[in-house]
């Protein structure tokens, strides 16, 4: 018998459960029978890319995961590390794009749903929550109902459930047109003793399924976030998940009191592919099996499938695994929240994930096929050759003043305040939020400590379209910034790699060369990376996004009394740049914003002197020698300033030598204006402090050199800039505002 | 003293009050929906959350929850209860405050910086401010437009019931242009015998200034000195 003899599903049958016929027949062969239409929908779903990462395991590999903070790497349902005082910080970032698109307001509210049942899994209390969104050009009406839709969703979970969002980043771009992007990161805290995993154990042992009855909602989802969009993706709103937070944190409350509980063997959140993909993870990471009984979940409509009960992503719902004789006692903690809990599975010895319905087997498939078993995706080609434009082939200059784009910028849609969306979060809820949204990175305290925990997510994807290598180094380098800005250390690292069709070999080629960039980096600056998530699949009919690499970065600081912020802070200060200074406007918001091109090479990159440049600033901010730090990213060197100047309420005037006598732009000045070359920061510090940074800035061999000063309601640049700073308040703050 | 710190299922202020009572040298002891054991309290605080999920109205469905019988008894008595966000709307829900807590009129929730100016010392919670100071204090809410007819807003003015009002940084009035979109800007309001106060804004959240504003702690002094009998005690019907 041949293996083409075998595959008696139809084309339509697979495209159902989105497996390849290539996929189907090793499944065939692998089990030496035909699957039942069950077992192909669940194979489907956990062989999905969502769930298996069949084109992206093999990359992650080459990721440093290991450090002295490490705890928990990636496997785990979020990685965690150590921060001292005998507790662990617990993080990931997760990718909820593809509901995002087609029902953005609860595809977004359930991608926060979603992550924080992957910290307090772990028995860590979320204490912060970030979010890293991008859409396509905000003038046009369908982004604004994306914007605003998935805006109001992170409201809506992250304010009723109470866990405050600090901080994220928010870019427009026309290569999210038909994809938007919505990342959301979690944070949280946890003794390490009550550091809890998602791994079975014990033959006999029992499941129980708390939280939401089972509906008929978000079936097929992890399928739906493994292949394109298409025209009919907007007939797949079922596939999209309908969140409840208030029962989510009923289910918090009541989980993070068993945190630690000697009778809780295993806590596994339901996710993608819902209690099919939960259960089989929770067995397989034991090395053991699991029997699901589906009639003995609570159903939210009659005549559900055994099928879809196990597809089901409903949400707000948990695993737990306990023996036979603590069942009872766990089920009245849940009862106390108004929980609902039904026993729904048992530990097998063996590896097997059997499925029963009441007294019938509807499902028998061996585990590790199931979960470790979708064949691997390699490199759908060779390298494609493309040539990097060399030169940027920038539209005719702008007839800007220095003035006018300045301001320009800091009135873009990426430039701009996010107060207006921030304001829409609870950001304070917790007691714990030092620096507030709106600055570099976030910085929470944790209760009962003096220390903080400094968290930012950044990527900027021009540069990954221009080189997805040095675009993903630079992610890496510019998160770490953020968080040194706050006198935070770098600890670890979560990332997001959201990707069009990797069965392209540009974009697949594209991955592997991000994931490089990333290891390079984190091993370069000694930051591990423990946890993570991959999106692909954001093309629409053809039209796929650029590849956007989004780093979640923590940093842990001793003090949070010891703190620097962005502001410029007192009259008479001096200002200075750490950091070269260079002309780079290739993949720049200037660049965007002047001829609406992304071309040449994105920003030069030495990592050695991103490493002294972290040490010089965070020496310097311990020492109590700066009143403000605040890294120079977009917009470069003017934006930096103009940003300091408003979060300080303060002006400031500044000369750059190598602008020379300035004529207007046209000289390019603009690059030393507005270039964005990295390992750079803007400080300042009282006069007393010149003479020790000099010498700090030497021993650290950076790049060190005074600018000017801290003082009036003006922003300058000696020759090129005058602008008062209420008209670049007026423009920044108004730069998301809809415009009639 | 001893604060009761109500917990309903989507509270979650609980614990921020729990750390700014035990700032202001207190105790506290969580009061579970359930009860209505109050545990000899001094003062209940209702906290912000959204309790039951407020998918209804805000704090309608909490008012019916044993403890808030309770809890209208003990203000019915005379005992302090202190409503915050959430606990404000479950109040005016209860009829232990009037008016309503309406969606905030930029239809938006919001989160940000507020001023409000004590408008009373003659309460409990004010005792310990200056009339006509200003607080720095956060708001935090979807739904916190303060809303009644004529009647009710003349006799709050009239009995200097408003305990708060939204003004500018500099005390001056704003007008209208707050967080909400309140009447007559207001932020908070004392029940007739001056003993239930509900407010929008979280002072709990401004006891230290690590995290921007420590001018909530006046008020939880303000209960604490009442209370123990060394400053105005306004309730003296309590028994």
């Amino acid at each position: 018998m041949t293996s083409v003899e075998l595959a008696v599903a139809s084309d339509a049958e697979l495209a159902e459960v989105a497996l390849t016929r290539a996929e189907y027949i090793h499944l065939v062969e692998s089990l030496g029978r035909e699957p039942n239409r069950l077992e192909l929908g669940i194979v489907g779903a956990l062989w999905s890319e969502h769930c298996s990462y069949k084109t992206s395991k093999p990359l992650l590999g080459t990721l440093p995961t290991k450090g002295p903070r490490v705890l928990q790497g990636p496997g785990e349902n979020a990685g965690a590390v150590d921060i001292g005082n005998g507790l662990a910080c617990v993080f990931k970032i997760e990718s909820h794009n593809h509901p995002s698109a087609i029902e953005p307001y609860q595809g977004a509210a359930t991608g926060v749903g979603g992550i924080l049942r992957d910290i307090f899994t772990m028995g860590a209390r979320p204490i912060a929550l970030l979010d890293s969104l991008r859409f396509g050009p905000l003038d046009e009406p369908h982004q604004r109902h994306l914007f605003d839709g998935v805006v109001a969703g992170i409201g809506g979970y992250g304010n009723c459930i109470g866990v405050p969002t600090v901080g994220g980043e928010l870019y427009f771009d026309e290569s999210y047109r038909t994809n938007c992007l919505v990342n959301a990161m979690c944070v949280g805290v946890v003794e390490h003793g009550k550091l809890t995993r998602a791994t079975a154990s014990g033959p006999g042992n029992l499941v129980l399924l708390v939280g939401a009855d089972t509906g008929r909602d978000g079936i097929h989802g992890a399928s739906f976030a493994s292949v394109v969009l298409d025209a009919d993706s907007a007939a797949r709103r079922p596939a999209v998940q309908v969140g409840n937070p208030f029962l989510e944190k009923c289910l918090m409350e009541a989980c993070l009191e068993l945190a630690g509980d000697p009778r809780v063997i295993a806590m596994q959140d339901l996710g993608a592919a819902g209690l099919c993909g939960s259960t089989a993870e929770l067995a397989h990471r034991g090395g053991c099996g699991i029997e699901v009984d589906v009639a003995r979940a609570s159903r939210r409509e009659t005549g559900m499938t055994p099928y879809e009960v196990m597809l089901s992503e409903s949400q707000e719902r948990m695993l737990i695994v306990a023996k036979p004789g603590d069942v009872r006692s766990l089920q009245e903690v849940f009862e106390r929240w108004d929980l609902h809990s039904d026993v729904v599975a048992v530990i097998l010895p063996e590896q097997r994930f059997v499925v029963r319905d009441g007294a019938e087997q509807v499902c028998d498939l061996p585990l590790d096929l199931l979960v470790d078993g979708a064949p691997p995706r390699g490199a759908p080609g060779p390298r494609p050759d493309r040539p990097k434009s060399a030169v940027a082939s920038r539209g005719p200059a702008p007839a800007w003043t220095s003035d006018e784009a300045l301001l320009a910028l800091m009135g873009s849609p990426n430039l701009g305040s996010r107060s207006s969306v921030y304001r829409r979060y609870d950001h304070q809820v917790g007691d714990a939020t030092v620096i507030l949204p709106g600055g570099d990175a976030a910085l929470v305290r944790v209760d009962g400590t003096t220390l903080g925990l400094a968290l930012a997510t950044d990527g900027n994807s021009r540069y990954t379209a221009l080189d997805a290598h040095q675009g993903a180094m630079i992610a890496v380098c510019e998160a770490a910034r953020n968080v040194v800005a706050t006198g935070a250390r770098p600890a670890a690292v979560t990332n997001c790699l959201n990707f069009a069709n990797p069965e392209h070999a540009d974009v697949w080629w594209d991955l592997h060369d991000a994931i490089e960039g990333i290891g390079d980096a984190c091993r370069a600056l000694d930051i591990p990376v423990v946890s993570g998530n991959v999106s692909l699949y954001n093309d629409t009919g053809g039209t796929g996004i650029d590849p956007t690499v989004v780093i979640g970065m923590v940093g842990v600081i001793d003090d949070v009394a010891r703190r620097c912020t962005a502001g410029f802070r007192d009259e008479g200060d001096l200002v200075a740049l750490v950091g070269p200074v260079a002309a780079e406007l290739d993949g720049s918001e200037y660049q965007r914003l002047a001829g609406g091109v992304n071309a040449g090479t994105p920003p030069g990159l030495d990592i050695d002197l991103e490493r002294r440049v972290h040490a010089f600033v965070l020496e310097a901010i311990e020492a109590g020698l700066l009143h403000s730090a605040h890294d120079c990213a977009e917009g470069g060197l003017a934006v930096a300033i103009a940003e300091s100047c408003l979060l300080g309420d303060i002006g400031a005037w500044v000369g750059i030598d190598e602008i020379g006598d300035g004529e207007g732009l046209i000289n390019g000045a603009a690059g030393i204006l507005f270039g964005e070359s990295q390992s750079r920061f803007v400080i300042s510090f009282a006069r007393e402090a010149l003479v020790r940074l000099h010498e700090l800035a030497a021993r650290h061999s950076v790049p060190f050199r005074g600018l000017g000063s801290v003082g009036g309601e003006r922003v300058g640049v000696t020759r090129c800039i005058d602008v008062s700073l209420a008209d670049v308040r007026r423009v920044h703050g108004g730069a998301l505002i809809e415009r009639e | 003293m001893r604060f009761g710190i109500a917990v309903f299922p989507g509270t979650w202020s609980d614990r921020d009050c729990k750390h700014a009572v035990e700032l202001a040298g207190h105790t506290s002891v969580m009061l579970w929906h359930k009860d209505r054991d109050l545990h000899g309290v001094d003062c209940v605080i209702l906290p912000g959350g959204f309790s039951y999920g407020d998918y209804l109205r805000a704090g309608a469905v909490a008012r019916f929850a044993p403890l808030m019988e309770s809890v209208a008894e003990f203000a019915g008595a005379g005992g302090l209860v202190w409503g915050i966000c959430n606990g404000f709307q479950i109040l005016c829900e209860a009829h232990l405050l009037p008016g309503a807590l309406t969606r905030n009129s930029s239809l938006e929730f919001r989160c940000a910086a507020s001023w409000l100016r004590v408008e009373t010392s003659d309460t409990a919670f004010t005792a310990g401010c200056e009339r006509g100071s200003v607080l720095q204090v956060p708001v935090s809410h979807g739904e916190g437009r303060y809303v009644a007819d004529q009647e009710t807003l003349d006799m709050l003015e009239r009995e200097q019931r408003v305990a708060f009002r939204y003004v500018r940084r500099d005390g001056s009035a704003v007008e209208g242009d707050t967080p909400n979109g309140s009447m007559h800007d207001i932020a908070g309001i004392v029940s007739e015998r001056r003993n239930v106060l509900g407010m929008m804004p979280h002072p709990e959240r401004a006891c230290e200034p690590l995290l921007g504003s420590s001018d909530g702690m006046q008020l939880f002094r303000s209960v604490a000195t009442s209370v123990s009998g060394n400053g105005v005690m306004p309730v003296a019907a309590v028994s």
